[in-house]
């Protein structure tokens, strides 16, 4: 049975980043995005026939648990290195391949110029490897060993570029940021095992329903601190700074890692853990409300950006927040179906950016484009079916199907409102707003620049792939319930559908989305001068900078951590502990000083010395 | 009488290699690999012959041991023995050996003989200090340390040796006195108490110390061990040391002398004294917390290659005097982890910072930069070791570190949610340090060589090391398990740490 393979889908790409680190150097770039591409290629293969088989021929309680070896053992403490799927996972598993796949076919054209080929693509292959482990790891310590992986692969392809130190800054930062919530994260771990006595997901789900009351310390405690790594690496508030500066990074990265993959592991974590999280309604409230904050403060961000790279990371962060309104919700599925629409549009977004920045001599400014519409068709076309499906047009996008699933779970749950609905509503026009002013000033209007490159095979394949399920994606959960009843013997149920309350739902957010669409048109294409007019008065402009630089948190965490840290830091280079022991030796060579002066050879002195001294210690004598 | 060889060995070795200097330049360092390598042979014997059992029923503590009278007046003997823990550490210790040499092939020129002499002799203290169970014996082997290593950084260091090898040899000896008069305390104590005039390890454990004594004689121990780990505020000669040092002195000091000092808490302090240890348990465990920050934050604002290196010593030794005072089963097996990756990990950092000195004659990584382009393989590995230092999963260092942090989360949350936050300093100052010296713009310099095949071979060897034990440790924690829990068993009902554990209370 290919199942017995499992542990073949993450081993191949790891397999292929020993093979190009160890002798990348010396391989030709075909040799090289042979084994890059096909590592990656065989892992998606075995990852469809596992897939197929596990959804075709369940295994007995819905799960196959694969243990390859005991990592350590100590005292009770005993992690493995094994793997764990179920239908989570199987969704997780056959995005991430794929995506990873087509975006490793791209980058073998993309890419084909560089120094460092090799190097490329001994990290993208250890980024998949990583994130496979990530969200096929049986325990938490594992999943840990994945998580900091991906981490460390975003860090190094940000900065692949390291000759600009603006990339390694980027990456640093990212990295720094994303360590901070892995730091509460690893508190998590120290909390539940012991607690609980296991690091393993499914029996600390399974004890802490048990032992724990919901509402407890300990479960608020334990939900809380995975919550931080969550938002670390999810680029949520208040720690999604780090995203928009990692779009330093090449356009394939930013598509496979900051939008596709790895920033939706925080997703993947909660939904993971999600006993936990149901046992702590309090911590599940805030991830609901940090998400519909995100998605709006990202949205309005993503809209004033002009570097179409940006545009789509603030996009990223936006849509992540709908993520977890929906997991604040307990709209596990929902959650998960917006991962996977996610993927396929956002990854095509990158790529088509891709496209476009090498076809305009690496242009990121979107007002320096335009009219690329004619010289660039299919990724146009591929672009436009992107930007549909993050705009969530009715009926045809996947978007639509995933973000109505979101909203509709998001007013009926139980833990939900209208006014966590009524956010990410207004986020929808928001978002149709911001993806179309990019389509219409880059694709349309005047071309000012020749486009200078165009798209090969290699580059076509993967817009066109994923293109298609950036429409088709979506028609699992259209008129059937295939993908959450699927999903449900992972993750428990949200709650009936409402057929008649949830229509009305439907076309609200299908009229806004279509409005916001229409009102990028009018303000974007048709009358640009509306917004420079509003622009040029006092508090818009304010509030349009504002946006412009994230709302300016940079500005307050530089504040607040960073020069403070580095300002303590050096001042205290030379360790001020030293100088006491210094000063100590600096006294002692003092009195050595004073001393070696009495030192002065003249006998009359020394005998006033031993006068003086003798008759001190009588009178000490006498007197004591 | 095998233990007594495996010192005796380096001792003969080191002479040999000093008159052979007068003869020829090379043969200190073929008879300085030789005689390591065969002590190497014979640790590996010991490992092999002595497979892990359970025999906590035999009552046995050690593996085996070397017994003979020495001052049998006085009570002082030649007593050796061997337990896992010792044998893991002698692995460790005659590898960095071997590694010290290798690195030091083309590095020293000059009083090659002597130099080697000073090696092996130091690498012989070090093994009789992780050996000797004769308190007075233990004692004079940690003197046997001290003084070649003195002569290391006064001649054959940098710039400022003479300020930094007379500033450690002050520390270290000044605190090494404190311990022999504790020593001396213990051994009348126990010799009017019982009439049984001994430096025997075994005979003085569990010693019955009336009142504030076994809090003084425990603090002369915990003072030497202190300076040596070291522990914040008395870490000061460390960066000097280190910075001065030559690579295969910095290799030694970061990974060997400094475990002498973990090795010797967890071997004699707590052990002899327990109840007084428990006491002191809090601050002790403070202080760890303080040197991990402190250390991060320290090193994070260094120019210097080497001092930058030297501080994240600090750092993670923070981790080892944490799980030490946390004397908590999982926490131990993290500290035994912790020496050891942080012995390789920092031992590979040194001779790669050395490997550049001697490559572009500085150590200012302001004078670096853009290096990546030159030197491929030294980034790639500087990378490397640089990632295991800020406890990437997957590396040896992450294993200990985190064991020893899930250990003392049953002990003291507070403690550890601090520790942890010092991980994220690590993260900072590792990517800084290697983002400085490798990555940006290139500086004009003539060509640099690249990793010989020589010093590749060191650096895939200590590589292979860190993965294997970030994967699959569970040797070390067999070979461990036995001497752990015997260390454990010796303070059983009387080291108690008060848990803040508040939460785990209110369940």
């Amino acid at each position: 049975m290919f199942i017995e393979l499992l542990w073949l889908i993450p081993a191949l790409p790891f397999a292929g980043f020993l093979v190009l680190a160890l002798t990348g150097r010396v391989l030709s770039r075909t040799v090289t995005a042979a084994i890059g591409v096909g590592s990656v290629g065989l892992s998606a293969l075995i990852a469809f026939l596992a897939g197929t088989s596990f959804i075709t021929s369940p295994p007995p309680g819905h799960f196959y648990r694969q243990v390859l070896w005991t990592w350590i053992d100590v005292d009770g403490f005993r992690p493995e290195i094994a793997f764990y799927l179920d239908a989570l996972s199987v969704v997780m598993m056959l995005v991430i391949t794929f995506v990873s796949f087509m975006i490793h076919l791209y980058s073998s054209e993309f890419m084909a110029d560089e120094e460092g080929y090799a190097r490329f693509f001994a990290y993208m292959n250890l980024f998949v490897g990583s994130m496979l482990t990530l969200v096929l790891a049986d325990n938490l310590l594992f999943l840990y060993l994945g998580w900091e992986g991906v981490g460390l692969c975003s860090y190094l392809l940000i900065g692949f570029w390291y000759k600009d130190p603006a990339n390694g800054y980027a990456a640093r930062k990212a990295f720094v940021v994303t360590r901070i919530g892995d730091a509460a994260m690893a508190v998590g771990l120290f909390l539940l095992f012991t607690n609980l006595g296991t690091l393993q997901i499914q029996e600390i789900m399974r004890l802490a329903g048990q032992q724990w009351v919901p509402g407890s310390g300990l479960a608020v405690a334990a939900s809380a601190l995975l919550l931080g790594g969550a938002l670390g690496k999810s680029a949520q508030l208040p720690l999604q700074t780090w995203l928009p500066d990692a779009m330093a990074g090449p356009t394939p990265v930013s598509a496979l890692i900051h939008a596709a993959t790895m920033v939706t592991a925080g997703v993947y974590l909660i939904a993971r853990t999600h006993v936990l999280f149901t046992l702590a309604p309090a911590v599940q409230m805030v991830v609901a409300v940090i998400g519909a904050v995100t998605l709006l403060l990202a949205g309005l961000s993503a809209l004033t950006q002009k570097d179409i790279k940006r545009v789509l990371a603030y996009s990223t962060i936006s849509q992540i927040g709908y993520m977890f309104l929906a997991l604040g919700v307990g709209a596990w599925t929902a959650a998960v179906f917006h991962f996977m629409t996610h993927a396929f549009f956002k990854a095509l977004l990158f790529l088509c950016a891709g496209v476009i920045i090498t076809g305009l001599h690496h242009e990121h400014d979107i007002f320096k484009m335009g009219g690329v519409r004619r010289q660039l068709p299919l990724p146009f076309m591929t672009f436009l079916i992107g930007a549909s499906s993050l705009s969530a047009l009715p009926f045809f996008t996947a978007g639509f199907y995933s973000k109505d699933m979101v909203l509709h779970q998001t007013w009926f749950s139980s833990s939900g409102s209208p006014w966590l609905w009524s956010a990410g509503l207004a986020g929808a026009f928001i978002t149709s707003l911001y993806a179309f002013r990019v389509v219409f000033i880059v694709f349309f209007g005047e071309a000012k620049e020749q486009v200078v490159k165009k798209p090969g095979m290699k580059m076509l394949i993967p817009l066109v792939a994923l293109a298609f399920l950036s429409i088709t994606g979506g028609y699992v959960e259209s008129g059937t319930t295939a993908f959450s009843g699927f999903l449900h013997t992972a993750l428990p149920q949200t709650g009936p559908a409402h057929g008649g309350a949830g229509l009305i739902l439907l076309i609200i957010s299908s009229v806004v989305s279509l409005a916001g669409t229409y009102s990028a048109y009018v303000l974007f294409l048709r009358n640009p001068e509306y917004v420079e007019n509003i622009l040029r008065k006092a508090p818009a402009s304010l509030l349009h900078r504002l946006w412009f630089s994230g709302w300016g948190f940079d500005r307050i965490y530089d504040i607040l951590f960073v020069r403070p840290f580095v300002l303590i830091a050096r001042i205290n280079r030379d360790d001020f502990i030293d100088l006491i022991y210094g000063g100590m030796a600096w006294v002692g060579l003092g009195f050595n000083r004073s001393l070696v002066r009495t030192q002065t050879g003249k006998v009359r002195l020394y005998a006033v010395g031993v006068a003086l001294g003798a008759a001190i210690l009588l009178a000490a004598v006498m007197l004591l | 009488m095998i233990l007594a060889w495996i010192i005796i060995i380096p001792l003969t070795g080191g002479l040999a290699a000093w008159y052979s200097g007068r003869i020829n330049r090379a043969w200190p360092r073929w008879i300085s690999l030789i005689s390591l390598m065969l002590t190497f042979v014979l640790v590996l014997g010991l490992w092999v012959r002595n497979p892990v059992r359970d025999f906590s029923n035999s009552g046995a503590t050690w593996l085996i041991e070397f017994d003979r009278e020495w001052i049998p007046q006085l009570g002082i003997s030649l007593h050796l023995a061997l337990d896992g823990l010792s044998l893991l550490l002698l692995l460790l210790t005659v590898f960095l050996g071997i590694m010290s040499v290798g690195i030091s092939w083309t590095e020293i020129r000059e009083r090659v003989g002597f130099f080697h002499f000073n090696l092996l002799w130091i690498l012989a203290g070090v093994m009789g200090v992780f050996l000797a169970i004769d308190l007075f014996l233990f004692y004079f082997f940690w003197e046997l340390m001290l003084v070649p290593m003195y002569f290391l950084i006064a001649l054959w260091g940098h710039e400022n040796r003479r300020y930094a090898s007379i500033k450690f040899f002050l520390f270290t000896q000044l605190s090494g006195l404190l311990m022999l008069i504790a020593i001396l305390g213990l051994y009348f104590i126990h010799g009017r108490a019982t009439g049984i005039y001994t430096f025997d390890y075994m005979k003085l454990l569990g010693t019955s110390i009336p009142g504030p004594a076994a809090m003084w004689l425990m603090l002369g121990f915990l003072a030497a061990f202190a300076v040596k780990l070291p522990a914040v505020p008395l870490h000061t000669w460390l960066p000097d040391a280190h910075t001065e040092a030559p690579t295969a002195g910095s290799v030694i000091l970061a990974g060997l002398l400094l475990k002498t000092g973990a090795y010797g808490l967890m071997r004699f302090a707590v052990p002899l004294f327990p109840g007084a240890a428990s006491d002191v348990a809090p601050i002790a465990m403070a202080l760890a917390v303080a040197g991990i920050i402190y250390g991060a934050v320290l090193a994070f604002s260094q120019t210097d290659i080497k001092r930058l290196i030297a501080y994240t010593s600090i750092s993670h030794m923070g981790f080892v005097l944490l799980g030490i005072f946390a004397w908590d089963r999982i926490a131990l097996q993290g500290v035994v982890m912790q020496m050891i990756c942080h012995g390789i990990g920092t031992g590979a950092l040194f001779m790669i910072a050395g490997a550049l000195q001697e490559r572009i004659h500085t150590r200012d990584m302001e004078q670096m930069g853009g290096l990546w382009s030159k030197v491929p393989r030294m980034g790639a590995v500087m990378l490397f070791f640089a990632l295991a230092s800020l406890g990437l999963p997957g590396l040896g260092n992450f294993v200990g570190e985190f064991l020893v942090l899930f250990g003392t989360y049953r002990v003291t949350i507070v403690m550890t949610v601090l520790a942890t936050a010092g991980i994220v300093i690590a993260t900072v100052y590792a990517l800084w340090m290697v983002q400085r010296a490798f990555h940006g713009e290139g500086r004009e310099m003539r060509s640099v060589p690249d990793f010989s095949l020589r010093e590749m071979a060191l650096m895939s060897v200590m590589i292979v090391l860190l993965v294997w034990l970030g994967l699959y440790p569970q040797p070390v924690f067999d070979r461990g398990r036995e001497a752990l829990n015997n260390l454990q068993k010796s303070t059983a009902g009387t080291f108690r740490v008060v848990p803040d554990n508040v939460l785990r209370v209110s369940k």
